[in-house]
């Protein structure tokens, strides 16, 4: 007998399993987008293979009316298209869920259990009976098989169409043949079978003012607006996005009509080493320029890196994190990087970092990072990861204020130069820790040497103690002074509790859904969200202020963790870690049950009376 | 190193360029380099060069990379921003600097192990992306600060000072750059400045990547008896080729050149090189005529110098291809750069 699953309007997952290559991915995403039109929140997974064409991929939508963020780590419904995938597709469905396949073709053992409903379309023939084509088939059974999900979920048929119209407006030939393969599947449901679900989708009003939009397409947005020229970069899993979207954004609105002439450059690099040297060398010559990659690409641009630091270069890293060591798996999302980005390279470097939690705060943090990494003139790093950069995530409109000019820190203009006595690199004129520079093409009198060899403050090649030590002394006084120019961590709660979490990036969802469970369950925390290192004094008074702090990230080795004990006052007994390094983004649940196992293990203040 | 302070105060009398500046003022920081050391003929050759083209300071931007060689940008032209990055890695900085700012004049020193052996990737990548950049090679064969290992241009039975026969075949910088399709190649000697240094001002003024491999002989390590790339010789088995007399923009060409054995090729700015041949069989223009001529002589221990290649029918230059706005990236004011709020409200209508 099925398990029964009680009615529950907008609140349950979809988990489409299909080949990749095959084109599914626009049918998911039309499912995805018409119900943010029906005004339901959702979020949209995909997890992927390395790999071109043939190989399992999956693509989960979480239909959320509290609008939560996170993964839901279960599926209710599971549209398996992938007979390679069958079986462990039939396990992974909750208790009382459906289970929608093909049923062209006789359904294999491996698909009994007893506790789901099993329901059947013949996706295959009604497709081949009616189209033409084996690419056109294939294609049009994802569009099919939307349209059954439709029927079945309830998905308003005149929004899915509404958007059918937007993508093949201007070829009608495609439109009809997507609308009719919509109605097939729909059609079907509606004639055969029971419909809709007790899990189906109902108008809401909470995706206005909202849209969605992946962390990669939003950080090269960003880049854009920050005004920036040069784009420099070596293709890699799952950074690839970011260049191609500022290149896109840079077509549509960086070429002159007139001319074709184009007010910006990317440059594919022959490796991240070059890549990131030709960020430096379009920084140190007053260009805004970035580099967008992955750990792997982290890990060539060491050397570099620490050069950025010594010489004082400005230079923006997107790093869109993914699972590591080594090649790791490159399609799925983790935040392991944090330790090689804040100590990045040889000798003592450490270096900025900004911890975006969703897309709309890639543009926005794009834009500050310029800020920062031309105020402090160093290298900044933005970290994002796989599931904030290539999943479509709901946000608010992203806004821009036109007032806003780029923060272009201290260089010297030619009149500037010209009421100068002498001009010194690295003179600490405003006892700030930040020193002048100047640009190539200037004036003669602003020329410097730029080196990453010992250097004094006035730029020219030093061995002696005391003169490379003032330098470095002044570095890391311009790195404690850093958090001044950094945005601030986000508390949630009310700040009394004993209990605190500690957490960065797109741990974000997750704890906040975690954070209404516990909430229901009397539990009582405060969540502190940490945007950037070096980290704000607002951290350390929170660390200070709470007993039993979790901290929680997407690591094995607790890495924002290790980062607070080495850079806080904090008792490292003080600390317990919820780690979640699996790939797959994470969900409320590790956060709930982490945080009640060790709450219940933990000594009560008042003592027990023993039984006797 | 040679230590004697230069005089503060220059000679009244001493010639000066078209900017009224002698040619002191294009010279840089005291050589820490050895005595004799070939690499501060080729800053020397630089500085007439540039005080020869009425360059100003603020204009050139000088590249290099680490090693003795790497270290001479801070030789010539004090007035010029200098990058001294990191090992084998200055193609990428002048690429991502030349990004930034079209507009200035870009010369690379580098060195046989900081482009050969580490940066060989980057320098092979510079030139198919063909930066506008003079690139010089000071060539002499072995490592000197880390003292006197073999490079990868050193020559076969080429023995080093403490007895070592190399017996790797050599990377030839030349050919290297003839097969990648350089439209600048040439080759000079240290102690030729009367060749090099037209060389290094048609190299500057050439519109896309120009490179030179100048042998340079280290006095310290490579320059004793069983070495090839000391000054013996390399002067023993130096063999020019063609000539090259550089003309400035706006000067008459005032020497006679006897037709048949001279090829005027005007450069991207105006000004012209003439190519005198003085083998009358070898042509310049010719890439993979001049390929097998540079090999043939190779083989027989011969290095031929002079500008063994240029095309500037080329347009394959970087800001060309790109098509780049003519005003320097760098200086586009924030206002153009920005498409505003407008834009961005209409683009979220995308995203619903």
């Amino acid at each position: 007998m099925p398990g029964v699953i009680a009615n529950r309007v907008n609140d349950f997952v979809v988990k489409f399993a299909n080949v990749n290559g095959t084109g599914s991915a626009s049918a998911n995403s039309l499912v995805m987008k018409a119900i943010f039109r029906m005004g339901v929140p959702v979020t949209g997974k995909n997890y992927f293979p390395s790999n071109i064409q043939g190989l399992p991929t999956w693509y989960e939508i979480r239909v959320t009316r509290d609008a939560y963020a996170a993964r839901a780590a279960l599926v209710d419904i599971m549209v398996a298209m992938n007979a390679e995938t069958y079986s462990r597709d039939v396990r992974e469905l909750s208790s009382g869920g459906y289970l929608i396949y093909d049923s062209t073709w006789p359904r294999s053992s491996v698909l009994q259990r007893g506790d789901i409903t099993v329901i059947g379309v013949p996706l295959a023939k009604l497709v081949n009976e009616n189209f033409d084509g084996v690419r056109n088939r294939i294609l049009l059974k994802n569009i099919a098989y939307a349209g059954v999900l439709a029927a079945l979920i309830d998905v308003d048929l005149e929004v899915i169409s509404g958007l059918l119209t937007e993508s093949y407006g201007k070829k009608p030939k495609l439109l009809d043949s997507n609308t009719k393969a919509l109605r097939l599947g729909y059609d079907y449901v509606k004639t055969n079978l029971t419909s809709p679900l007790p899990l189906r989708v109902e108008h809401m009003d909470k995706t206005r003012g909202h849209i969605m939009i992946d962390g990669n397409t939003a950080a090269g947005l960003g880049c854009v607006y920050a005004g920036a020229t040069v784009g420099a970069w070596y293709p890699i899993t799952p950074s690839t996005s970011l260049m191609d979207a500022f290149k896109g954004f840079c077509e549509r609105y960086r070429v002159d009509p007139q001319t074709g002439e184009r007010n910006f450059a990317v440059l594919q690099a022959e490796d991240e080493l070059a890549a990131v040297g030709m960020v430096l060398g379009a920084s140190w010559n007053g260009a805004r320029a970035f580099t967008p990659t992955s750990g792997p690409g982290v890990s060539l641009m060491n050397e570099f890196v620490g050069l950025g630091y010594y010489a004082e270069v400005p230079c923006v890293i997107f790093d869109v994190q993914r699972v590591g060591p080594s090649t790791g798996m490159p399609t799925r999302t983790q935040q392991s990087d944090i330790m090689l980005c804040a100590y990045a390279s040889h000798g003592d470097t450490r270096h900025v970092l900004l911890f975006p939690a969703n897309p709309e705060e890639c543009f926005y943090m794009a834009v500050q990072a310029f800020d920062v990494a031309e105020r402090l003139q160093t290298p900044v790093f933005v970290l994002s990861d796989l599931d904030i950069g290539m999943n479509d995530w709901m946000c608010p409109d992203l806004k821009w204020d036109d007032a806003y000019r780029p923060d272009r820190g201290k260089i010297l203009s030619q009149e500037e130069l010209a009421g100068l006595e002498k001009f010194y690199r690295y003179v600490d004129r405003d006892d700030d820790a930040i020193t002048y520079r100047t640009l190539p093409g200037t004036s003669s009198k602003g020329a410097y040497f730029t080196r990453g060899s010992g250097h004094n403050q006035y730029g020219a090649y030093t061995e002696d103690s005391a003169e490379y030590q003032f330098v470095l002394d002044r570095l890391k006084r311009k790195f404690a002074n850093a958090p001044k120019y950094l945005p601030k961590p986000v508390l949630v709660g009310k700040g009394g509790s004993d209990v605190g979490i500690v957490s960065l990036g797109s741990c974000d969802g997750a704890i906040r859904e975690a954070l209404d469970i516990l909430g229901r369950q009397k539990i009582d925390a405060d969540y502190l969200r940490v945007k950037a290192f070096p980290f704000n004094g607002d951290v350390e008074t929170f660390l200070k202020s709470h007993s039993t702090i979790f901290v929680v990230e997407q690591n094995r080795d607790a890495q924002l963790k290790s980062l607070l004990t080495l850079e806080t006052a904090v008792e490292k007994s003080k600390l317990h870690s919820i780690l979640s390094y699996s790939g797959f983004p994470m969900s409320a649940d590790p956060i709930v049950n982490g945080i009640r196992a060790k709450l219940a293990e933990a000594p009560r203040l008042t003592a027990v009376p023993r039984k006797v | 190193m040679s230590y004697i302070n230069k005089p503060k105060v220059a000679h009244p009398s001493l010639p000066t360029n078209t900017l009224g500046m002698t040619r002191r003022q294009y010279e840089g920081s005291m050589s820490t380099l050895c005595a004799g050391c070939g690499h501060d003929s080729v800053t020397a050759a630089i500085i007439e060069a540039c005080w020869g083209l009425s360059m100003r300071p603020e204009q050139l931007v000088k590249l290099s990379g680490i090693g003795c060689s790497s270290k001479t940008t801070a030789y010539f032209v004090s007035g010029s921003h200098g990058f001294n990055s990191v090992h084998g890695r200055m193609p990428s900085i002048a690429s991502g600097a030349n990004a930034a700012n079209r507009r200035l004049t870009y010369v690379g020193v580098s060195g046989d192990g900081d482009s050969l052996s580490i940066g060989i990737g980057q320098l092979v990548h510079a030139i198919r992306r063909n930066v506008n950049m003079l690139y010089l090679i000071e060539n002499n064969g072995v490592y000197g600060l880390t003292k006197g290992q073999f490079s990868a241009s050193a020559d076969i039975g080429t023995k080093a000072k403490r007895g070592d026969v190399n017996s790797s075949p050599p990377i030839d910088p030349v050919l290297l750059a003839l097969t990648l399709g350089a439209t600048f190649v040439a080759r000079s000697f240290s102690g030729d400045k009367a060749q090099l240094v037209p060389l290094i001002q048609a190299g500057l003024r050439h519109n896309g990547f120009a490179l030179i491999d100048v042998l340079s002989p280290c006095v310290t390590f490579n320059d004793h008896e069983g070495s090839t790339k000391s000054y013996t010789f390399t002067r023993e088995h130096y063999h020019p080729a063609v000539e090259a007399d550089f003309v400035p923009r706006a000067e008459e060409i005032a020497v006679d050149y006897a037709a048949g054995e001279s090829i005027p090729v005007s450069l991207h700015d105006g000004s012209r090189v003439i190519l005198r041949k003085l083998d009358p069989t070898y042509d310049p223009t010719d890439r993979s005529a001049a390929y097998s001529y540079i090999e043939t002589k190779l083989k027989k221990n011969e290095y031929v110098t002079g500008l063994i290649h240029i095309d500037e029918t080329d347009s394959t230059e970087f800001h060309n291809l790109n098509r780049t706005a003519q005003a320097p990236l760098n200086g586009i004011p924030y206002e153009k750069l920005s498409p505003g709020s407008a834009a961005l409200d209409k683009l979220m209508a995308r995203y619903r």
